[in-house]
């Protein structure tokens, strides 16, 4: 190394690679305003579709009148099932192997369910046609319970399908209102721990049905090229390639002739994973009248309509020795999947990943079992900022140890640790089959306990539960513990597809000569801020600074096949498809530099942004001056140009985890809970940029806290969606939201090529633990057990009375 | 989300305003901050044909005091009530009030007039003027006249104002120095209704309640003037076992909907939370 040439430190720092906290690149846009979302779209000539929607939550539709609407000028088309029957799009697959109708085919099966589909020169228009389409229908008796889908008597929801052995090939039904039966697990081994154990506890816990609610609805804009059959859809799709295949799978139209983008998208969460009625219904009639046709979701739409979360309803059971050692976790699931099964989860698992329920702990024994079922309400089930039915999971074992915790009367944090999966024992396989690649769980537990102060905080709640007896305060003190494991990065095809397609991811670079670099990734942003974080594993991978390399997804004529953005996912498969991507690159440029230099490739080093020759740093060539010379001077034989892809498949899941603790004060009287303080220790292996890290945490935290306090979409008993607007749907602002406090431990992956895990769901799932925690912790003293989500007022207030707590 | 369609009147003039609903009858509505009756019509819960911007015409908005009153154009803001300076010296509650009401970006559209006008029964200030006995002055066809607060709400989006008539003022008492007062409100989150609310107001004398004002919101069709709560306060110290009796005799008169805010059981007894707190504050700062 010359004088002239800048210490690695320096070269590093101007790199803003690994580790950096860069600022977001996609900033620059979004702050100002300037980002280019569906609904920013315009296109010459452009329609806008909307649709008619039904009242009811069960009916037979007995005839459809379109000829009010059709005379409204400016109205250009009014679709139903019966126009696109002979296309065959009146009903389309949904992700889990159900079938879901595009447009009511006789029946209708949840209230706002797609009727007809209004095409119209405007909105205005096309809302006021809406109205004027006549719809007949006969009731239906409604049901919404889960728990009575399958009784005897039940009315048979899909009528469709009722003689169908299997929904999606997940085994027997046993009623036309079954879905699928999911069990893993050693049934027999587990009745053994039970009746060996010392002590068992039982609870039933609902997790509620909610909705992801993205600040941006879904919505796409069509557009039929009639000149050269080519169809280009933009929209709001977490996976546009997966879109793309599915699209030409029912259309028949040749996946080289569909192009599928994804602008801008404002927020997803899970949301925006699946095919919706908009899209086809869109696409139908671009192709019939030739022109561009835009569909955007109302928030209420987008509210009752398209995918929900959670909906599971778990009785779970542990068995224990005596001084708290768990022996056995048995659990059973009723999941409500709505009129259809839309599930976004890979095909082998109906539930998801449900079977990660064994939390962070050495359980030796476990048996599941989840019992799909159809109602009378929306379709969906995708994962809310949770890998696969992670967050149900996570939040049945989290609540479970402090059941048991009671019960042994034991500290739940004790009860944690007595449990957890030493360090020593990763890779661990766990009962309910999934192989754990790292973690060092003690480690951060002391970390978060010693930070919060936890024995100061018990003495303090102590205090307050004697000051509460007598009469000095009205508020009661509650402290959460919550260690959850996430189970993310979908994943290796081994295990996971989604509709035959295998869940890898990818990445293509290309370098261009004067030492930029474009990178084009399978995957899709929603905020993640992928075009900064991508950029940033690059810059470190093939030693160019992250602000000369563009990162670009969602366009499928441009990207690479990749089953996109979900699952957190994005880091764990496509991420590490970017680092095997970089290290072609830098194989070839090592082979340009010992050309060069005129030595052998095993005589270079690396070094940071540069090639040197070991032993004589002075000779060097540094990857911007390999890059041009990959234009002009490459060595005899080899192709000119600097371009990698890699298709990463990668070899097993990550398991982000970490420790939250949440101190909340509830006063009894009104029912309100104060979230005092909240800290949460992330682990997400290698970190690639601590500030969007920080970011990711903090939005996570603030849809825990929703759910934890508030957010459910209810039905009532003939199915009306009740509240399924932001009047009643809660999503919190910054007044609502305490001050969140991170932290971390950095124990890396051992199979992924940089070491992450993927960070952007786990807030979610370990938040909604950690909350829910304190407000059960804080009546605890009193008996409870487990009271259900979500805590708001009056629901606090009614267990405060039930405790006999109000005046 | 989409309205119907309408016509949309801009009038220079309140007789011109005036004209235009008297000449459209229910089909035409006015429109001040459009905070509530906008986003009815995107969902076309209100439909109409006519819709009568009150925007341009002069002299309907401002703060003064006259003759031991306080007159507040119909057209003030909440964001001005909130940082009106005789507001703030002779009548604090407004402010404690406007605070409470929707969010920032709201409360510069939305009005005190259109916040009184409309009937809803979620709306903060018409409990507030309830207690505070406002009076509605109300310009129609023929003329202006007024109407107490206290009469003024039948039921949900059913007032005492005639179609063909605009609130132009609210005159209100110039409650007097060293009144005590506290506007309670619960709510889910910002931007929300009340779960339960409750207006105070009340003057001691000589270690006694000489004069009180309770009046709830959001736990029946109307605002409730609890006329008995107050009345269980004067004359006493305002001790524990008066606020007792005035809080039960609150939650008496408290009916509550039940909805995604909860039962009727809780929001009944929340309205007493209210007033319970609302007293306490009252008191505290009651010379």
């Amino acid at each position: 190394m010359n004088e002239a040439t800048p210490s690695a430190e320096v070269r590093t720092q101007k790199l803003q690679g690994l580790g950096t906290a860069r600022k977001r690149v996609e900033d620059v846009r979004f702050t100002q305003g300037k980002g280019n979302y569906v609904d920013d779209m315009k296109l010459p000539g452009m329609l806008f579709g909307e649709f008619v929607r039904s009242p009811y939550a069960h009916a037979r539709v007995k005839s459809i009148d379109t000829s009010a609407a059709l005379a409204v000028p400016g109205v250009k088309a009014v679709l139903t099932a019966e126009d696109l029957k002979p296309l065959n799009l009146h009903w389309m697959p949904t992700l889990a192997g159900d079938v879901q109708a595009v447009l009511a085919d006789e029946k209708v099966l949840f209230q706002f369910q797609e009727v007809a589909f209004v095409v119209a020169e405007d909105r205005y228009i096309a809302s006021d046609a809406a109205q004027l389409v006549e719809v007949e229908y006969e009731e239906l008796p409604v049901l919404v319970d889960p728990f009575k889908a399958m009784d005897p008597d039940a009315v048979i929801l899909r009528e469709d399908i009722k003689d169908q052995e299997e929904v999606g090939g997940h085994g027997p039904r046993r009623h036309p209102n079954h879905v699928f039966t999911w069990d893993v697990g050693d049934k027999a081994n587990v009745e053994a721990a039970f009746d060996a154990a010392d002590v068992t506890v039982e609870e039933f816990i609902s997790y509620q049905r909610v909705h992801p609610c993205p600040l941006e609805t879904c919505g796409c804009v069509a557009s039929m090229d009639a000149i050269n059959g080519k169809l280009t859809v933009w929209g709001t799709f977490q996976a546009p390639h997966a879109v793309r295949t599915v699209a030409s799978l029912i259309s028949n139209i040749p996946e080289h002739k569909i192009r599928i983008v994804s602008p801008d998208i404002g927020g997803g969460f899970g949301n925006k994973v699946g095919v919706y009625p908009g899209y086809v219904c869109s696409i139908v009639a671009s192709i019939v009248l030739g022109v561009p046709v835009k569909w955007i979701e109302s928030r209420m739409e987008n509210l009752s309509s398209t995918a929900f979360a959670r909906d599971y309803h778990m009785t779970g059971e542990l068995a224990a020795t005596k001084d708290g050692r768990i022996t056995g976790l048995r659990c059973h699931v009723i999941a409500n999947q709505g009129a259809f099964d839309a599930c976004a989860d890979p095909t082998q698992y109906p539930a998801g990943f449900f079977n990660i329920v064994t939390g962070s702990y050495d359980i030796p024994v476990a048996y599941l079992s989840v019992d799909g079922v159809y109602t009378n309400k929306a379709p969906g089930g995708v994962a809310y900022r949770c890998s696969f039915r992670v967050t149900e999971a996570s939040y049945l074992i989290e609540r479970m140890i402090d059941v048991l915790a009671r019960k042994l009367e034991i500290d739940p944090a004790e009860l944690r640790i007595r449990n957890f999966i030493k360090k020593e024992q990763f890779p661990y396989q766990s009962a309910l089959g999934w192989e754990y690649d790292s973690g060092d769980y003690h480690t951060a537990m002391d970390k978060a306990l010693q930070t919060v102060d936890y024995p100061a905080l018990r003495a303090e709640q102590a205090a307050n539960r004697e000051a509460f007896a007598n009469g000095e305060t009205r508020s009661l003190m509650g402290v959460g513990v919550a260690f959850f494991t996430e189970i993310v990065g979908a994943g290796p095809i081994k295990n996971c597809d989604i509709l035959g397609l295998g869940m890898f991811d990818s990445c293509e670079i290309r370098i261009h000569p004067t030492g930029s670099a474009i990178a084009r990734l399978g995957t899709i942003s929603q905020g993640q801020g992928h075009a900064t974080t991508f950029a940033q594993i690059l810059a470190t991978e093939i030693g160019l600074p992250a602000d000369n390399i563009t990162v670009e997804e969602g366009d499928t004529d441009t990207a690479p096949y990749g089953l996109g953005t979900y699952g957190s996912r994005s880091t764990p498969v496509a991420g590490a498809a970017t680092a095997m991507a970089g290290r072609k690159i830098r194989a070839k440029a090592q082979m340009i530099a010992a050309y060069l230099l005129e030595v052998h490739d095993d005589d270079l080093e690396w070094d940071v942004d540069r090639f040197v020759v070991k032993g004589a740093p002075e000779r060097a060539k540094t990857m911007a001056e390999i890059a041009f010379a990959a234009y002009n001077s490459v060595p005899p034989g080899m192709e000119p140009g600097l371009e990698a892809v890699s298709y990463y498949d990668p070899p097993n899941m990550t398991y982000p985890y970490g420790a939250y603790v949440c101190v909340a004060d509830i006063d009894v009287d009104t029912g309100v809970t104060d979230i005092r303080r909240f800290y949460a220790l992330d682990d997400c292996g290698t970190r690639i940029n601590p500030m969007i890290i920080d970011g990711q945490v903090h939005g996570g935290l603030t849809e825990a806290l929703g759910i934890a306090l508030g957010q459910e979409i209810d039905y009532d008993e003939i199915g009306n969606i009740k509240g399924g607007s932001l009047l009643d749907y809660f999503l919190p602002t910054a007044v609502e939201t305490p001050v969140w406090e991170t932290d971390f431990t950095e124990v890396p992956s051992p199979h992924h090529p940089i070491g992450a895990k993927g960070v952007g769901e786990s807030p979610n799932v370990g938040g909604v633990s950690a909350i829910s925690n304190a407000v059960n912790d804080a009546f605890a003293h009193f008996g409870l057990t487990h009271t259900q989500m979500p805590h708001d007022h009056w629901r606090v207030w009614k267990t405060a009375e039930r405790l006999g707590l109000t005046g | 989300m989409i309205s119907g369609s309408f016509e949309y009147h801009r009038p220079k003039s309140l007789d011109e305003a005036v004209g235009l609903l008297d000449q459209h009858g229910d089909d035409a509505r006015v429109v001040a901050g459009g905070h509530s009756l906008i986003p009815m019509m995107k969902l076309r819960m209100a439909m109409l044909d006519h819709l009568i911007d009150l925007q341009a015409i002069d002299g309907l908005k401002g703060v003064r005091e006259e003759g031991g009153n306080l007159l507040i154009g119909a057209m003030t803001t909440q964001s001005e009530l909130i940082a009106d300076p005789t507001l703030a010296a002779k009548c604090p509650i407004m402010a404690e009030t406007a605070l409470q009401i929707a969010d920032p970006q709201v409360r510069y559209c939305g009005t005190i007039g259109g916040n009184v006008a409309n009937g809803d029964p979620g709306n903060d200030m018409p409990a507030l003027m309830q207690a505070l006995d406002a009076t509605y002055i109300a310009q129609g066809p023929n003329g202006t006249r007024e109407i107490a607060a206290r009469v003024f709400y039948e039921a949900v989006f059913f007032t005492a104002l005639q179609d063909n008539e605009i609130i132009t003022a609210v005159r209100i008492p110039t409650p007097p120095d060293g009144h005590g007062h506290a506007y309670e409100k619960q709510k889910r989150k910002i931007g929300d209704y009340a779960t339960a609310a409750a207006a105070v107001l009340l003057t001691m004398s000589g270690g006694r309640c000489a004069t009180a004002a309770i009046a709830l919101t959001n736990v029946g069709d109307t605002p409730l003037y609890a006329e008995d709560a107050a009345a269980a306060l004067i004359g006493t110290a305002v001790d524990a076992a008066a606020i007792d009796r005035a809080v039960a005799l609150a939650e008496g008169i408290a009916s509550p909907a039940a909805d995604a805010r909860g039962p009727v059981d809780f929001r009944t007894k929340l309205a007493g939370v209210m007033v319970r707190r609302a007293i306490a504050r009252a008191l505290e700062r009651a010379a």
